[in-house]
Parts: C-alpha cells; structure tokens; sequence
C-alpha cells in the first residue's frame, strides 16, 4: 500500500494548515544529562533550596522548540537523567550515547563534564554545557565538543569592573570565602580588576565562623566581625567572593564606613536575575513561572538557551543530523534570540556564547554590560571575559 | 450636539485646507509606561490632551469610520474602545491574556490580536463584541498584518522566527516562512504583493513574495559608527505608492529610509533614542515615529527626508495612528 500514503499524507498536512512543500518528518533527539546530589547542608528559610533547577528550563525551551517544530514537520525529544552522584552520571552517559543521542546538555561541574566529553564514546558527540561559569573549562580544559551557554567567571567579573569603571569607583576592599569555587570567583575579579584599571585596596580571606546566626545577640557577633573586618581601611566598593552564600548576606549596613556591597552579593552580575523585564523577557519569565511555579534562575536560562540553540540550528538549515547541527551553532550564520536585545554567537576560539550580562541585585536592574564605551574590534561584547588573543584553550 | 458642530467644523476645516500639506488631523500615541494615549493636533502638532487608560497600552489601530481607537491595554488583558469624539473609554472588548498588537480587517468588523503569552491569535467579532476563533501559532505572537483584500492574515511569532501566513476565511494557516531572528512587524505592500517582516535581533528585513511564501530579499542594514547589535529593525511603513519604505531601527536611533525596486538603503534619518512604530499623515507628506527612550516622537518630512520636529509625549511611547 505505498502507494496510498502520498494521498493521505497530504490531507493530513493540509488539514494540519501545513504548507504543501513540507519537508520530510525528523525528529531531533537532545539528552538532559546532570548531577542532581540531594541537598545537605543547612535549611535556609529565606529561600528552600531548588530539585528542579536547570531541567525546568529544558523542558520550556523543549516546548517552544516543539511549537516552532510543528510547523516544519520536525519534532524534538527530551531524553533526562538526573543522577544523584557522579558515577551513575558517567554510567547515565554512557547508556545515553550507546542509545543514539549525540546531542547533550549537561548540568555538571567541571570534572565530572570533562570526563564525560572524553569517553571514547562521545567522540562524535556535542555537549552543551548550561550550567558551569567555570574558566578552566573554556581555557587549558576546553574540548572542541563542548559549547558553554552561562557567561564565564571571566564574563561576570568583566561585567562588574567595566560598572565600577564608569562609575569612578575605582578602590576596591575583595573578600574571599572558603569554599570550593570562591578561590576561582576572586581569581577571575584579580583578574578584571587588574584589565580594567580598578585597584584592590585590600585582599582579605573571610575566616570567621558562622553558624551562631540563630542563638540571640547573633547579630550582634556578627555585626562586630564587619566592623572589624572593614576599619582602617580606604576604598569604595566591598565586592564579596562567598559562592556558596556562607556570609555575603551579612556584610551590608555593618562597615564601619557606609559602602555598597558587589560580586555575589548585593550587585550581581548574572546570566538572568528575577527583576529583569527588559527587551520581551518579561513574557520568558512568565511562561517559566507559570510552568514551574518559581522564578527562573540563571541556571534555569542556561538549559533553555542550550535547547533552543539546538531548536535554532535544526530548524534553519541541516535538520536532525548532529553533525550538522553541531557545525551550524559553529557557524557564522546562528544566532540565538535569548531576550538579551542582540544576537547571541558562539566564540571560534573556546565555544563560549557572547552575550550582555546583567547587574542586578534582588529588586532592581541595575545595569547591563558591556557597558557604552567600552569598543571592540569585531563584537563589543567580546570586552567581556577571555578574548581570542589571551585565550589558552587550544582545540 | 458640540460633537456634531466639531466634526462639522472639522470636516470644512478640512475642505478648506485640502490644498495646503496638512489637514485637520489628530495624532493619538500610546504610552507603554504611563499607561494614556497622548493625543497631538496634527496641524499644529501641539499635544492637546492626555486620557488615562487601561495598565500598558501598546498596540493601537483606529476604527474604519475613523471614530473609535482599538487599545491593546496588555497588562489589563483586554482592548479598550476610545471613542475619539468624547476622548472616553466606551467598551471594553476582550482578548487573550497580554494583547500586544492588533490589525483590522479590511471591511472594520474583525479585529486580529497577537495575544504574547499564549501563542495563540485570537479573531475577534467587533460588532458581537466576542473572541470568534483563536489561532495557533508560534511562540510569542506578535505582528500583524492583513493583506489589502483582507483574505490573508500575517502573524509573526518571536521566539519561533516565523511568518504564518493565516486564511482569513478558513482561519487555518497556509504556510510558515522561516525569517530572522525575533520578528517583530509584518507590513503587507499596498499591491499585496509583498510582505516585509522586520527582524530585531537578527537585525535584517525580509521581504517576503505573498504568492510563494518565499523570502526573496533579505535587507540588512549597516550604519558607520553604530554597533551592528545596535541595529534592532521594528516599525515598517511603506509609502501609498509603494515606492519607499520606512525601516525603524530601534537602539540605533535611526530610520533607514529603503528603495523598494532595488532594496537599496537610500538614507538613514537620525530620530530619538528607540525609534519603534511608525505612521503617515493622512496626506502622506510626514512620517511620525515613536521613541520608547527619549519619550517623544519624531515628525520626517517624507518628501525631503529631513526629521523636522520632536513632540514630547508621556513615557515610553510605542504606537501612533493618525485618524481624519
């Protein structure tokens, strides 16, 4: 009965409002592959911490990749494995790619995604990482096979120097936490204070213990330790390295002198921040939350910006074939429309995807950078993080 | 009765000025931010009232007899109905939820409204005063355009960065082109040949042939000393006789002034800061066009493509329509 397909085939299209010179139906498959530990550590009131970060974010961008799909015969499928350590995230891997997918976000940090992207099996495979702001992996530690959608820490710093900048704030008190990624988040704002002519007062590490927060006169303590921590000293901005929230919460309003607060805390640079509005992201935010019931966080823009990228490139020029998609988001002709006011590419040099960054801090947009003024030779967002002819990444 | 002598006085007004550039006219802006429409003489180009409306006006289209304004209040989740005599909000009409922008039909019963945060279009009956049909279409529906026999409806869809191209009478889609990034206006040429379609992020025009549903010129724009992310195409506005077409930049401050034979940017014409919508005087002598940044609006002798006067106007401005 071959022969009888052609006519249905044809009135079905029709009756689905579909142009006669439909292409032929494909079907695009995208992997969700990440590391989703249980949480531990202690319960913060203010804000319960996330189970579905990230994922919410693919499963937004999956729709609006089907919609548009819809009408050019092409249909996307979201395969997830959220696992709980990083074995069963390598095992979860390796079972995704013998099963065919050779297109896969990853929400991992940056040991465990290296060991991914070097599996024999992942050879002729994409990673688009959508979650790490990690530098390594677009310096020394970058693959070819691996595209970065979140601004780097090199990105985020820059965003913040090129404010204080324009602003004349050019004295600068740093604070770094203890923990594991805040040693990398001062770095890179060593780093960008030094390219952009903002000079470090005082570079302290933050040791004071917490976690008498809750016992009366807490606040007292803690107040104490500020003062303390910021007397004798002459500078304009704190800026705070505390990734893992430890004490950027409890600088502000306790220096000794009046100063605002920046970095992790206070004015943040950020991928995506609750008070932005501007250029259409209102209708993103409320479709997030309307389908996930919270706000989204940047995590959240990096898993959507990485399946609508992949969305982007199949349903302008090479359909389902991963080779081709992955050569089309390398190409000079993608773009990603992702509510940023300017089309976003991908850098030649370390796979990173160039875009604004915001400033904001919980209520308030602040600013986005690059901020006017700052030029470029060829984009001007490539003032921020690690333009090509600094990069160490050698694919 | 003071309606009947205005309208009267407007109209011999109107005789006696046929000859000189401008006529009696008025101007109504909407103000995305202050939530009024501005109303502007359109002879003395003076603001002559300011009306509180419903929460973020946007688009706006005026009724075929030219009496009511239809007001996309987006964040009050319907349209408002102005009635331009008394300058009073007389009905409201409902939509999808986030109306942005709205086109009527050809004959003035059907009003086609982009709703922005349900993918859908919905055909609304003026007359019933009822939502007839919704539409699917793309993610974030967004421009409008009816073909000049009203039998095509053409809807924009940003996150898509699709055309759909909609039988009006059937109200299935015919096809879907593929167009730049973020696609924001459709405008249909006064012959119905063609479409163009304005791209913001992907920061092109694409000039679609509505017969094929094919996009056979894509215009990109590029201006000394402007960065090209800067260049963010919106408001599109074709002269009646199709010769010049109007490009309205965005952030990069200016209006590309396009030959439509070659495709060739003629000029661009520095306005405000966000230049957005666009509309003709009734003679078509000037062009206005709305800046969302600056708070004003722009006026461009059409013939001699100079910007010749700036009306300051409430805050953040995103439509104009010009009515009799």
């Amino acid at each position: 009965m071959p022969g009888s397909a052609g006519p249905i085939a044809l009135l079905l299209a029709s009756l689905l409002g579909i142009s006669a010179v439909m292409a032929e139906p494909v079907t695009v498959g995208i992997g969700y592959l990440a590391l989703a530990p249980k949480h531990v550590g202690p319960q913060v009131v203010l804000d319960p911490p996330l189970t579905d970060e990230g994922v919410q974010g693919a499963r937004l961008a999956l729709a609006d990749d089907q919609t548009t799909g819809r009408f050019l015969n092409q249909s996307y499928t979201l395969h997830e494995a959220l696992q709980p350590d990083a074995e069963a995230v390598l095992t979860a891997a390796r079972a995704m790619l013998a099963g065919g997918e050779r297109i896969i976000v990853t929400d991992l940090p940056a040991p465990l995604l290296l060991q991914v992207a070097d599996l024999p099996e992942a050879r002729d495979a994409i990673l688009l990482d959508a979650t790490s702001e990690d530098d390594s992996l677009r310096g020394a530690g970058c693959r070819a096979r691996v595209l970065h959608l979140l601004p780097s820490r090199a990105m985020l710093a820059d965003t913040l120097m090129q404010y204080l900048a324009v602003k004349r704030w050019r004295n600068i008190l740093l604070v770094q936490g203890q923990a594991g990624a805040d040693a990398a988040y001062a770095d890179a704002l060593r780093r960008s204070a030094r390219k952009f002519q903002i000079r470090i007062v005082a570079d302290k590490p933050w040791t004071f213990e917490p976690g008498a927060q809750r016992t009366d006169t807490g606040h007292v303590t803690i107040g104490a330790e500020v003062a303390r921590f910021t007397q004798g000293l002459s500078y304009d901005v704190l800026v705070v390295a505390d990734t893992a929230n430890e004490f950027g919460d409890d600088l502000a309003y306790r220096t000794t002198d009046p100063r605002p607060i920046a970095g992790t805390h206070g004015l943040v640079p950020a991928a995506w921040a609750r008070p932005f509005e501007q250029w259409g992201a209102t209708q993103l935010q409320a479709r997030f939350q309307k389908q996930a019931g919270r706000w989204m966080t940047p995590r959240d823009l990096g898993a959507w910006m990485a399946i609508r990228a992949v969305g982007e490139a199949a349903s302008r020029g090479p359909g389902a074939d991963p080779a081709a998609i992955s050569a089309y988001l390398r190409s000079p002709k993608f773009e990603l429309a992702a509510f940023k006011g300017s089309r976003l590419t991908f850098r030649a040099w370390d796979g990173q995807l160039r875009q604004p960054v915001l400033l904001a801090d919980t209520r308030s947009l602040v600013s986005v950078s690059p901020q006017p003024g700052y030029l470029h030779q060829f984009s001007e967002l490539d003032t921020l993080g690690i333009d090509q002819p600094e990069t160490t990444c050698k694919m | 009765m003071q309606n009947v002598m205005r309208s009267a006085a407007g109209a011999s007004l109107a005789l006696l000025l046929a000859t000189s550039t401008a006529r009696a006219e008025r101007l109504f802006v909407s103000n995305e931010k202050d939530n009024t429409i501005t109303v502007i003489d359109g002879t003395t180009l003076a603001v002559t009232s300011t009306i509180k409306v419903g929460d973020r006006p946007r688009g706006i289209v005026a009724s075929k007899d030219g009496r009511s304004l239809y007001i996309c209040t987006s964040d009050s989740d319907h349209i408002e109905v102005l009635d331009l005599a008394t300058l009073t909000v007389t009905r409201i009409l409902p939509s999808g939820p986030d109306p942005e922008l709205v086109t009527l039909s050809p004959d003035g019963g059907t009003l086609y409204i982009a709703n922005e945060n349900d993918n859908m279009v919905s055909v609304l009956d003026i007359a019933a005063g009822r939502v007839a049909t919704e539409i699917p279409v793309g993610v974030e529906p967004e421009g409008m355009g009816v073909s000049p026999d009203g039998k095509v409806l053409v809807n924009t869809s940003e996150t898509t960065s699709m055309a759909h191209f909609i039988d009006t009478s059937s109200k299935q889609s015919i096809a879907n082109v593929l167009v730049g990034s973020r696609p924001r206006v459709a405008r249909f040429t006064a012959d119905g040949a063609q479409v163009w379609v304005s791209a913001e992020v992907g920061g092109t025009v694409s000039v679609i042939d509505a017969g094929a549903h094919a996009v056979t010129h894509t215009i990109n724009f590029a201006i000394p000393g402007v960065p090209a992310e800067s260049v963010q195409p919106v408001g599109i506005a074709i002269t009646p006789d199709t010769k010049t077409a109007f490009v309205a930049l965005g952030p990069a401050n200016r209006i590309a002034v396009v030959d439509t034979k070659t495709y060739e940017v003629r000029k661009y014409l520095l306005v405000g800061q966000r230049v957005w919508n666009m509309a003709f005087s009734l003679d078509g002598k000037r062009l206005y066009a709305t800046n969302g940044v600056s708070n004003d609006l722009s006026v461009i002798d059409v013939d001699a493509l100079r910007v010749t006067k700036s009306v300051p106007v409430g805050r953040l401005p995103w439509g104009v329509v010009v009515t009799p």
